[in-house]
């Protein structure tokens, strides 16, 4: 098979993200972290696109995108 | 997920709001929550505070989330924006040194004791009820007042916005989020 596979994965817009954490709490593979407690950073290999982070983060700069695999 | 003992910490929160009611001097607990993020950001550069011991910010999460007292709405966008961000702060900063002055006043006997909390830097609550005199001087209780108006007036916004928008939509323009962020941004080189 040579399909292209897609998945989803979380893209933080790290300029307007305010390290608030609230990510961390909710993402249920601990795919994401505070860097230097400036901004969210989302580890692609853990995360699977579950979209809880995007719905918790109250400044909404979480977004799920496909991506190919 | 595995449920830590900080994670319990609004109802540290919750008990200080409530405390208020009867004696105002518990007020003055209320600077642990000025200090302790500030030293972790300073210390640490980290949002420490934010991220794991926060329990208001727990509080909001829990009303807004398991509560479902929230619209869950994206805020909109110049609530996120840094000039509304920074300005807040300021604006907050400036509030807090207007109430330091009139502790002052009072401490130099200037100006007496105003036994009211004044919610959104604006209304002025009776809140006699919650001064029984004090051993120290009425500069003390008045200090007590104002900073539990300063965490009453935070609450009382971060609540209308988090049923607006998200739960914890404080977050976003908490002035001690701004803050430590900052303080991170500055320490980690990022400025
Ligand atoms: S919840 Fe949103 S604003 Fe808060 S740290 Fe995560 S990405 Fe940043
Ligand atoms: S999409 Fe899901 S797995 Fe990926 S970072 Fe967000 S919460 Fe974690
Ligand atoms: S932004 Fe403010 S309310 Fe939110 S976790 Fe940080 S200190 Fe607490």
């Amino acid at each position: 098979m040579s399909a292209i596979r897609k998945k989803k994965k979380a893209f933080v817009a790290q300029g307007d993200c305010v390290a608030c954490g609230c990510c961390v709490k909710v993402c249920p593979l601990g795919a994401i972290q505070i860097v230097k407690g400036i901004m969210a950073r989302v580890n692609m290999d853990k995360c699977v696109g579950c979209g809880k982070c995007a719905k918790e983060c109250p400044a909404s700069v979480i977004e799920i995108r496909e991506v190919i695999a | 997920m595995k449920k830590h003992w900080y994670d319990y910490l609004w109802i540290v929160s919750l008990t200080y709001l409530i405390l208020g009611f009867f004696n105002i001097l518990f007020a003055w607990l209320g600077l642990f929550c000025f200090f302790i993020p500030l030293i972790i950001s300073v210390t640490k550069g980290t949002k420490g505070y934010c991220n794991r011991y926060c329990g208001r910010g727990q509080l909001f999460g829990l009303l807004g989330g398991r509560f479902g007292l929230s619209r869950r709405k994206d805020i909109p966008k110049w609530m996120k924006s840094k000039w509304f961000r920074y300005g807040f702060l300021v604006f907050f900063f400036a509030m807090f040194f207007v109430m330091l002055w009139n502790t002052y006043l009072v401490f130099a006997e200037a100006q007496d004791l105003r036994q009211a909390v004044t919610l959104l830097w604006t209304f002025k609550l009776p809140w006699q009820w919650a001064y029984h005199g004090t051993l120290f001087h009425p500069g003390v209780a008045q200090f007590a007042f104002g900073f539990y108006s300063v965490m009453l007036t935070s609450t009382v916004l971060g609540l209308i916005t988090m049923v607006l928008f998200k739960p914890r939509s404080w977050c976003v323009y908490c002035p001690m989020g701004t803050m430590t962020q900052l303080i991170c941004k500055v320490r980690n080189g990022k400025a």
